[in-house]
């Protein structure tokens, strides 16, 4: 019986093992892949075929052509076949544009962009102030469409931008109510929702304020980048909520997010005269709490910034957060963001749903720092190339127009998405990325010398342009010294120039004399086809520099290929007591320009220089035939922002004039002129985009006491200051 | 089958467990009870281990879900389509994301992941018993297949955020609309086709399928700029099952060809721009049509019948015409991207595919229909160089996104997933840069760090008090200084009550380490406020305060680098054909050494927590080499040489006695080497950078007062 049971138990427990394990089994066998290739594929492609005749003008019908512009509908590429110039109406009289827009048509005069000639423009722009169509607002213009319809070129808005930051009105801000028919204009449009912005035609800008400045513009103010970032709060925001009406709700519910801690939601029912009539339960305690905090520290003192909507989509906020370093964190739903048909605002907000509003502490929560640090700095990058002024915004809608034209060569994202920004960076230069300065490191070996001849010195074998000529030479990396003659004097024929290699070419431009009959001193920043290489060595006639000199600030600019890299320092600063930029060739502690009579820089800065300098700078330059190094500096450190480098001791690059014998270098008004220039430049840049540096590059051993032999640049000791 | 057999099983388990209590109730003094008694228990409990698994489940209140079983596609169950049921309602084309899409439905699964449901497989047939759904499709087969094996998969519809049917809607002529509508509204989630993914690559006649399907989004392939329904509908590209045989895996393939046209039947106006280009450029078009003979891998060349093997003949051109069609779809864009040929996209209002997420800009030349006559113009206006960039895009992008249906497939989701939780979408760089493009360098901002923040010293001692003690003291007269942080490193001995430090304007913070490793030197310790960190052994006391200072000015033009005194080079050597370490005054610098050096505090957070770990283990443990692995990972992410500071190369300080300093040993030399040379290994590459320059004051060495330099103390080697 025992034994009975222990078989019965033996038994039950393998049945079961085998059942377990069998089962398993099976289970696993049933999972063996089908062959998917038994079954037929979804087309038979001999079967097809691939075109037919097609209609061509499927879409375009007169009536619905203002929801349905497309860029091949609705614009006239052949008016931008030549040039990308922008028409400005003459300012009609007795009228004023808002101050918003008064800057906004100044940056557009004053601009590369500009022309005064209607036929010879690709687009048109209105004098008459179209940014507020709100017509409960003061700055909105009545009759706009019969003003419209009287212009000459309007054509029914072809090739028009129109700039707008406000359409719609109470109570239900209707996005597309511009009180006025646009036709085939293109929209250059705050707040505008994926479901209105016409598809590759109307473009959405930034809301911005009043006092946004017209040029230059402040700099973020992420000047640290600590790890991990630690600010008062996680998330603020401060603002006025509207109890009712369109866009209220987000608003109304954020109280729910406020901590008092680290999560600072406050909002106020106060706007308007008659606030009091619509207010709700939680007003006064809302009022109470929205006095504790201020807007700037808020703004400074957190990490993230909630940018809930408005009335409309876009608000101020968003660019003031954006200056403040504060990641957005947008309540927005269907806002399209401005410039996002080139902007990837992925990397520098953070999308959140009105519907999911709860949700946001917990998803910025899970935030690491690692991302918050990538977020913050693209804020800025952002900020910096397209926001900060007016004439970022308009250069940026341009250019993002100029990108559509059907022959131009298209920037993609990572020149948008990437330091230094499409802004100043020209397609029509290259094609490719590699040809631009702003590469780590460059690889190539060569240079060309461009010495820029002004006084047309007699050329003899002592003279210091035959010396600068042979000691060049002697280099390994120069490929070719172009001389630039621009002078009255004849150049000197080629048998009275020094015996250079044979790999080396020596080329000699004379410059063409402009209509004064002086030739201009620009060029010696033009881009002459004849300079193929990336690096360009800049010298004037009467330069000292060693071969070991060159060779050696040949190897730091490689390492620095996107600023100018040289030998004389100078710098400037602010008089205090006159208001003023100063300018000092002094020797200091530090120096913010150096000059492009001994200077290594990129051949791209000509090619900048001068296609894309606005024309009041040449101006300035061809003016006093002066000042045009500055104007160099000035426009590198704007792209790149960024001081220049000063190598070794050498400060004096220059002969020194004999007494008695004239250079403009020792003329008074030269200098005086230069101080000039310099509060000229600041003026039309905005700012003063020039920055200081407290080091120079010497080579590694540089009078190390170390013997001789171990040092690769032992003759440039010698040289001294 | 199976499911039956549990339910029994668990029937059964619950009849032992009463029956061991009815044991237990009628239980006698009887031995033979007492064993019957435990039999049961131990056959009960068997059982109950056995069927725990099961049991769990189906005791639960909730139901069981099994992940769908695509082996019935063999015999698929038949559905009937119900006798009254309607057809699915018109689509919604005002549909957004916002207000369309049920977010609510979404991140019930406790990841952050759109959680996707795939119908259970059937047959729809209608009333006569005829099929109402066509055959399902190899590729809509994979497609299903790819889902149901993904990440987003769920078997539980109740979790679910996103629903895919099991019907085959990818080729819209093999389709009856109408009944597919009506098996589309019988779908027990349908609810007027919310939160439903519909694909569809090849768009009918009509009735249109897409004109009635709720607000189902729809991943279409026949989208314009009218049709579809931004951030909403996904455009895909049209899958052709022959571009496999024109893949091509390497850019450097040669190619004699400009430009291919090989669609068939192209408009006559097309066809009619393209002869005249053909004439004006030389034929450097090559124009391709059908063969007298039918089939779709043969192409002739119009006027002279010469035939190619299709798509094959793409791989012979750099750039492939993709003209509009009668539908907005075409195949050659696939079979030319594969064939690594550059596509010229002359297609009015088309959506690309995936153009969420995809910058075509980098891939694709776009020429409007109107301009075809420029063609030649823009395509010679390339630039080589271009080209070759374009070429390399190309190739990664397809692979990674259109290689395969279950790429198309995936990736749908993934641009579902994007929007659903946007917090953690992909960014343009992770989407569409090949990883060489990628700036990796987190401090990527060009900018010069502001002066007044200051920097924290940090210095790793072990029990030379003395001398540490002198560099506190040396330290607290630069004037950034902002606070000292002392890691005291010998677990065996206290360090010094804070009493005997000396007395110094700024504050000291003494931190112990658990244990005596060279890694707590980079640890990122809260107490380090300030961005700037200068890292300094105890025995470097030989730095003057207008040293440092001057070394903090030029790391604050430099902040993304190691600026600092003691400098090393890399070099290689041909002889044992490794990377060797050199102490030398060389020309040249590759590495500054920790030993006196500043860095931005992010380094030591990456050196903590994102060193490769068996760099750090080697570096624990051979207490060795921590500064070459930090030159490493810094060079690494920024691609950047460090900056030597002023002359200074002898840090050996004079009243040290050799025998404690680690750098003393010849034998270190010989192990330094090796870390240079191991570290390069297991970073794949070498990263280290050598520059022939480094950091002087402006007025370093010149004939001027030194009252008027600003850092006039600056001593020499």
């Amino acid at each position: 019986m025992q034994a009975k049971r222990r078989y019965l138990l033996v038994f039950v427990v393998a049945f079961l093992t085998i059942w377990y394990f069998g089962g398993y089994h099976f289970r696993h066998k049933s999972s063996v892949p089908f062959d998917s290739s038994q079954l037929p594929s979804y087309i038979n492609l001999d079967n097809i075929q691939t075109g037919f005749t097609i209609d061509r003008n499927r879409y375009v019908t007169q009536n619905d052509a203002k929801a349905l512009c497309r860029m091949e509908t609705c614009f006239d590429f052949s008016k931008c076949e030549k040039n990308f110039k922008v028409y400005v109406y003459p300012q009609e009289e007795n009228s004023t544009p808002s101050p918003s827009y008064v800057k906004l048509l100044n940056v557009l005069l004053e601009s590369r962009y500009y022309t005064s000639d209607p036929k010879e423009a690709c687009l048109f722009v209105l004098s008459i102030d179209t940014l507020d169509r709100d017509h409960l607002s003061n700055d909105y213009v009545r009759n706009l469409q019969s003003k419209i319809q009287r212009l000459p070129y309007w054509n029914d808005g072809l090739n028009h931008v129109i700039f707008n930051l406000y359409s719609g009105t109470w109570p239900n801000y209707t996005e597309n109510n511009l009180d006025f028919d646009y036709g085939k204009a293109i929209l250059a449009k705050a707040s505008m929702s994926d479901d209105h912005i016409r598809t590759g035609f109307d473009i959405s800008i930034p809301l911005f304020h009043k006092i946004h400045p017209e040029k230059g513009g402040d700099p973020g103010s992420n000047s640290a980048n600590s790890y991990p970032l630690e600010k008062t709060y996680l998330l603020g925001f401060k603002g006025k909520r509207y109890v009712h009406g369109i866009g209220s709700d987000t608003r109304n519910s954020l109280y729910h997010l406020h901590n008092q801690n680290d999560i600072i939601m406050v909002t106020t029912c106060k706007h308007g005269k008659s606030w009091k009539d619509m207010k709700d339960e939680r007003c006064e305690e809302d009022n109470q709490e929205y006095d504790r905090y201020d807007y700037e520290t808020l703004l400074q003192n957190s990490t993230f910034c909630l940018v809930p909507r408005g009335r409309r989509l876009g608000s101020f906020r968003f660019l003031e957060t954006l200056q403040a370093s504060c990641i957005p964190v947008l309540l927005s739903n269907g806002w399209n963001l401005p410039f996002a048909e080139v902007i990837d605002w992925y990397k520098a907000v953070i999308w959140a749903d009105e519907r999911l509003l709860l949700q946001v502490p917990h998803m910025i929560r899970s935030i690491p720092h690692s991302k918050i640090l990538e977020l913050r700095q693209q804020t800025q990058v952002l900020w910096d190339r397209y926001f900060s002024s007016i004439e970022k915004i308009v250069y940026t809608t341009l250019e993002i127009l100029r990108d559509r034209l059907p022959k131009n060569l298209k920037r993609d994202g990572t020149v948008w998405n990437y330091f230094p920004g499409a802004l100043v960076t020209l397609p029509n230069f290259s094609d490719s990325l590699e040809n631009f300065p702003f590469h780590v490191e460059s690889k190539k070996n060569k240079f060309t010398a461009v010495i820029y001849c002004q006084l047309g010195i007699p050329l003899t074998p002592t003279s210091t342009l035959f010396r600068l000529v042979t000691y060049i030479s002697r280099s390994k990396n120069v490929s070719k010294i172009l001389i630039v003659w621009s002078n009255d004097k004849r150049p000197p024929s080629r048998n009275r120039w020094p015996n250079v290699p044979v790999h080396i070419h020596l080329h000699i431009i004379l410059t063409e004399n402009n209509m004064d009959g002086k030739s201009s001193i620009s060029q010696r920043f033009y881009p002459h086809k004849e300079i193929e290489t990336d690096t360009v060595l800049s010298l004037d006639e009467d330069t000292i520099l060693t071969t070991e000199e060159i060779d050696f600030a040949f190897v730091v600019w490689k390492q620095f290929p996107d600023r100018i890299v040289g030998y004389p320092g100078r710098s400037h600063y602010w008089d205090d007591s006159k208001s003023t930029w100063g300018y000092t060739s002094k020797w200091t502690n530090d120096y913010s320009i150096v000059l492009t009579g001994a200077a290594f820089y990129h051949r791209y800065y000509n090619y900048l220089y001068t296609e894309w300098l606005s024309p009041l700078l040449h101006k300035t330059v061809e003016q006093s035939q002066n000042c045009e190094d500055i104007l160099m500096n000035f426009l590198v450190s704007h792209v790149t922002r960024r001081p220049p480098l000063k190598i070794t001791q050498r400060k004096q690059y220059k002969q020194q004039p004999t007494i008695g014998s004239w250079s403009p270098w020792n003329d008074p008004d030269h200098f005086i002129q230069r101080q000039t220039c310099l509060n000229t430049f600041a003026a039309v840049f905005g700012y003063m985009p020039l920055l200081r540096s407290n080091l120079r590059l010497d080579p590694v051993l540089f009078k190390d006491s170390v013997s001789n032999k171990r040092k690769k640049y032992r003759k440039i000791e010698l040289v001294g200051s | 089958m199976l499911s039956s057999l549990k339910k029994k099983m668990t029937i059964r388990s619950r009849d032992r467990i009463l029956g061991g209590f009815t044991a237990l109730n009628s239980s006698t003094i009887s031995q033979k009870r007492y064993k019957h008694f435990f039999l049961g228990v131990l056959i009960t409990s068997a059982i109950i281990v056995f069927s725990l698994p099961f049991i769990n489940f189906s005791s639960n209140e909730t139901k069981t879900f099994h992940k769908i079983d695509l082996n019935l596609i063999a015999n698929l169950p038949k559905v009937k389509l119900k006798a009254n049921n309607e057809e699915t309602s018109p689509t919604d084309t005002k549909c957004t994301h916002w207000d369309c899409f049920n977010i609510y439905r979404c991140g019930h699964t406790g990841h952050e992941r759109i959680a996707v449901y795939v119908y259970p497989l059937a047959r729809y047939v209608d009333e006569n018993g005829a099929s109402a759904t066509p055959q399902v499709s190899k590729e809509y087969y994979d497609l299903i297949n790819a889902i149901v094996n993904s990440k987003y998969y769920t078997a539980n519809p109740e979790e679910a955020c996103l629903f895919i049917p099991f019907i085959d809607t990818l080729n819209e002529d093999q389709l009856n609309v109408n009944l597919t509508w009506r098996a589309l509204n019988q779908l027990p989630m349908w609810s007027n086709g919310e939160n439903h993914l519909i694909f569809n690559m090849i768009s009918g006649k009509s009735p249109i399928l897409s004109t009635q399907l709720g607000k189902a989004l729809v991943a279409g392939a026949d989208f314009d700029t009218y049709t579809i329904r931004k951030k909403y509908d996904i455009s895909i590209p049209v899958f052709s099952p022959v571009a496999k045989f024109a893949y091509i895996n390497n850019t450097s393939h040669f190619r004699n060809i400009k430009v291919v046209s090989s669609q068939i039947n192209i408009d006559l106006y097309f066809m009619d721009e393209l002869r005249n280009l053909n004439k004006k450029f030389n034929d450097q078009i090559l124009l391709l049509d059908q063969c007298n003979e039918k089939g779709y891998q043969k192409r002739c060349e119009v006027n002279t019948e010469n035939q190619f093997r299709y798509p094959q003949i793409l791989k012979k051109s750099t750039f492939c015409l993709v003209f509009r069609g009668q539908r907005m779809g075409q195949f050659v864009l696939l079979e030319a991207m594969a064939s690594n040929c550059l596509p010229v996209i002359i297609m009015d209002g088309h959506v690309m595919p995936f153009e969420d997420i995809i910058d075509w800009k980098r891939i694709a030349i776009f020429i409007m229909e109107s301009h075809l006559h420029t063609l030649m113009d823009v395509v010679n206006g390339i630039s080589e160089n271009k080209i070759e960039e374009m070429k390399k895009c190309l190739l990664a992008i397809y692979d990674r996104y259109f290689s395969s249906i279950e790429k198309i497939a995936l990736n749908s989701l993934e641009i579902i997933q994007d929007r659903v939780f946007p917090h953690l979408a992909r960014s343009y760089d992770e989407l569409n840069m090949l990883p060489s493009e990628i700036n990796y360098n987190p401090l990527h901002f060009p900018t010069t760090a502001p002066r007044s923040l200051g920097f924290t010293a940090l210095i790793l001692t072990y029990d030379r008090i003395q001398s540490l003690f002198t560099l506190i003291q040396r330290l607290s007269k630069v004037p950034s200084l902002m606070k000292i942080v002392v890691v005291w490193n010998n677990q065996k001995k206290d360090p010094p009550p804070m009493s005997q430090f000396p007395k110094i304007q700024k504050s000291i913070n003494v931190i112990k380490t658990k244990a005596n490793k060279l890694s707590n030197r980079f640890y990122p310790y809260k107490e380090i406020e300030t961005e700037a960190v200068l890292h300094i052994d105890d025995d470097i006391v030989m730095l003057t305060s207008d040293e440092v200072e001057f070394a903090y000015e030029v790391w604050r033009e430099f902040p993304d680098r190691i600026v600092g005194f003691p400098s090393r080079t890399h070099l290689w050597d041909n002889v044992t054909n490794s990377w060797k370490y050199e102490s030398e005054w060389l020309n040249e610098i590759s590495m500054v050494l920790t030993g006196a050096a500043f860095l931005h505090k992010y380094w030591s957070y990456l050196y903590t927590y994102s060193l490769p770990s068996n760099v750090k283990n080697w570096v624990d443990d051979n207490m060795n080499c921590e500064d070459i692995a930090m030159n490493f990972l810094v060079a690494n992410m920024t691609n950047k040489p460090p900056i030597k500071v002023t002359p200074r190369k002898k840090f050996k300080c004079p009243e040290c006695i050799n025998n404690e300093m680690l750098s003393a040993d010849i034998g270190h030399m010989v192990a330094r080497s090796q870390c240079v040379d191991r570290f390069a290994k297991i970073f794949g590459r070498m990263p280290l950078k050598s520059v022939e320059f480094r950091a002087d004051p402006v007025l370093f060495k010149d004939a001027f007062p030194e009252k008027l330099k600003r850092f006039n103390d600056i001593g020499s080697l």
